[in-house]
């Protein structure tokens, strides 16, 4: 409260330290267990950051892995360390909330190749002791779900309640539930498909081109170079953010306003609202997000492709499947149009599967599954509880969120 | 009040007689589809009253979100097109009610049923019912009227059948009849041994149980 100082430079530190140091809880798998990665070698040692909230019952019964996307992180439900900002996924996770922690014991973990604690491009890296950078194997899907897989079986869980996630994380639930039938009782992949799209990677691709285009980059070595690639993340972060909305939802914001001014100024200054509102989101993006850690995630998206895994037939990913599905999409998510969640739900239908399939109407893009969507919410609280029932586990006795559980 | 996404193609206000034959066909445990499910009534008292492992699939969007808000296993499709991703006797029972008439290809989707179903129950709307025939030739005109209320220009039911006719498409794709009840106007069950031209008048609409 009392010292002023720099705060982008504090916070950025503060993003810094993260990467080795999280505010979270850590495990560390030593050299007796490696993480077998797709690119074929063996990441080892190497860590999990992840935050726990509920409690896990006496049969072990009650456990939900919380999922998240490319650029989110474990703090779903929880302050963030960096930006002091609520969790991404309040909206859905807390006592007496949908995912009730009064009821589930709640896990989210940062993927494998993240920022936030567990090993990525920026952790030490401990053969050089310097930070990994581009020496980190490129990640994928599986090889992330395959690193929970480890945290869970650590925690001592054999069977998870539910596995739920959006975008990115919606790609884990569809491989956790892919390669892990039997320990995954429901899941809720949101906004996502069994696949990237040529056009999503083409998305991507630029959005590397440009952090890499940043002399700061320093060919990925720019943490040891003491610098920055913040131009460049923040450009990738720009391109993305368009993404993520929809035309409808950016004009009814923005329109074609001016930000703080009366005419236009004949000059490349922020003169629309809109192109203010990009710079703010790709300024203050760089303070919580590593660039290599970027480069490494949006590849990962790119690189999933389930039905290739089982020669091309997308049913095979799911053959025999004893799991509940609830798959929602969203009319205007044009990043993953429910065209891809129809694909899998298609195949699942195949695999004689489970499954619920909602599509919600909304303007609000991709981005609408960390939205107060109601239809959404009631969707996944009727799945869920559902899903309880069928799995046997109790009723909380309501207190009506007066949550003096503690 | 979110009012019931309605069974479209019949009256939507009209009591669901039919819905009744069609569970006392399903035997407890079983694993049942229900195409066209609304807004999973069916489904809901299936799993309450048999313990059946229930699907459904439902043309509107709004259903389908009702349905899975009320913990049903509900996707949105079309039984013209998604019927194909389902494999063969996946379920114990496929329903169909009050749908068939409302498919583009009728023949095409009842094969699918008993592909996809061991046992398929189809309900349909009798368009030989004696009223349907009075206001067609008294009138000359479509009929409308309670168990109709479309009219001929807006009506989502473009294949309509009398219940012989449907008996004959049944015969054509080799299904058997296992078990079928005619409902009246009131939705009394007519007799289990008048004839089938007795049936065909005075039927309102009838539930086949049909199987390969």
């Amino acid at each position: 409260m009392t010292n002023e100082p720099t705060p982008a430079r504090s916070r950025r530190l503060l993003a810094a330290d993260q990467a080795n140091t999280p505010t979270s809880q850590v495990h560390r798998f030593g050299p007796d267990q490696p993480l077998k990665l797709d690119a074929g070698v063996d990441l080892s040692p190497f860590q999990i950051a992840f935050q726990t909230y509920g409690t896990l019952n006496e049969a072990r019964s009650n456990a939900i892995v919380v999922c998240h996307a490319l650029t989110g992180d474990q703090h779903a439900a929880n302050e963030h360390p960096v930006t002091g900002k609520g969790g991404w996924w309040d909206m859905l996770i807390g006592p007496g909330k949908i995912v009730d922690t009064n009821r589930f014991f709640v896990i989210c973990s940062n993927v494998i190749g993240g920022c936030l604690g567990s090993t990525g491009p920026a952790s030490i890296n401990p053969v050089t002791g310097k930070p990994y950078g581009l020496d980190l194997p490129v990640i994928t899907i599986p090889d992330m779900v395959r690193a929970q897989v480890m945290l869970v079986d650590h925690l001592g869980i054999d069977t998870l309640f539910c596995v739920i996630g959006g975008s990115m994380g919606g790609m884990q639930v569809l491989e956790w539930s892919s390669s892990y039938p039997t320990r995954v009782f429901s899941a809720v992949p949101i906004a996502t498909g069994a696949r990237h799209s040529s056009q999503n990677i083409a998305f991507h691709e630029v959005g590397r081109q440009a952090v890499m285009a940043d002399p700061e980059w320093c060919g990925g070595s720019y943490i040891e170079e003491g610098k920055r690639p913040e131009k460049g993340l923040a450009v990738a972060r720009m391109a993305a953010h368009i993404t993520y909305l929809s035309e409808t939802a950016l004009h009814r914001k923005f329109g074609r306003n001016l930000q703080d001014r009366e005419q236009l100024t004949f000059g490349f200054d922020a003169d629309f609202q809109i192109e203010s509102y990009l710079r703010h989101q790709g300024m203050t993006f760089v303070d919580r997000f590593d660039a290599n850690s970027y480069l490494y995630m949006t590849r990962a998206m790119d690189y999933f492709d389930l039905a290739a895994d089982h020669d091309g037939r997308l049913a095979d990913a799911f053959a025999g499947t004893s799991t509940r599905f609830c798959l929602v999409s969203f009319t205007s998510d044009w990043l993953f149009p429910t065209e891809e969640s129809r694909a899998v739900v298609h195949a699942l239908n195949a695999a004689g599967a489970s499954v619920s399939f909602v599509e919600i109407e909304t303007d609000r893009g991709h981005d609408a599954f960390l939205l107060d969507e109601p239809e959404m919410l009631a969707a996944i609280n009727g799945f869920i509880t559902s899903a309880a029932r069928a799995r046997g586990l109790p009723e909380v006795v309501s207190r009506d969120g007066s949550g003096d559980t503690e | 009040m979110s009012q019931a996404a309605p069974r479209l193609t019949i009256g939507a206000h009209q009591p669901r007689f039919d819905l009744d034959v069609v569970a006392s066909f399903i035997t407890p445990g079983a694993k049942v589809l229900d195409v066209g499910c609304g807004d999973g009534l069916l489904l809901e008292q299936l799993a309450m009253q048999k313990q059946v492992d229930g699907r459904g699939v439902e043309l509107s969007q709004r259903g389908v979100n009702e349905c899975v808000a009320r913990g049903l296993s509900v996707i949105q499709g079309d039984a013209d097109t998604d019927l194909i991703f389902y494999p063969d006797n996946g379920f114990d029972f496929v329903i169909l009610s009050q749908t068939l008439q409302a498919t583009k290809n009728p023949k095409t989707v009842l094969e699918h049923l008993l592909r996809i179903g061991d046992r398929a129950i189809v309900s349909i709307p009798n368009f030989g019912y004696w009223p349907n025939r009075l206001g067609l030739a008294i009138k000359g005109q479509m009929p409308v009227n309670r168990h109709l209320p479309y009219s001929w220009y807006d009506t989502p039911n473009i294949h309509f059948c009398t219940i012989r006719d449907f008996s004959n498409l049944c015969d054509e794709v080799g299904a058997k009849v296992e078990s079928a009840a005619a409902l009246d106007g009131s939705g009394q069950k007519l007799g289990v041994s008048m004839p089938r031209a007795f049936w065909n008048l005075f039927g309102q609409q009838a539930v086949f149980m049909l199987r390969r």
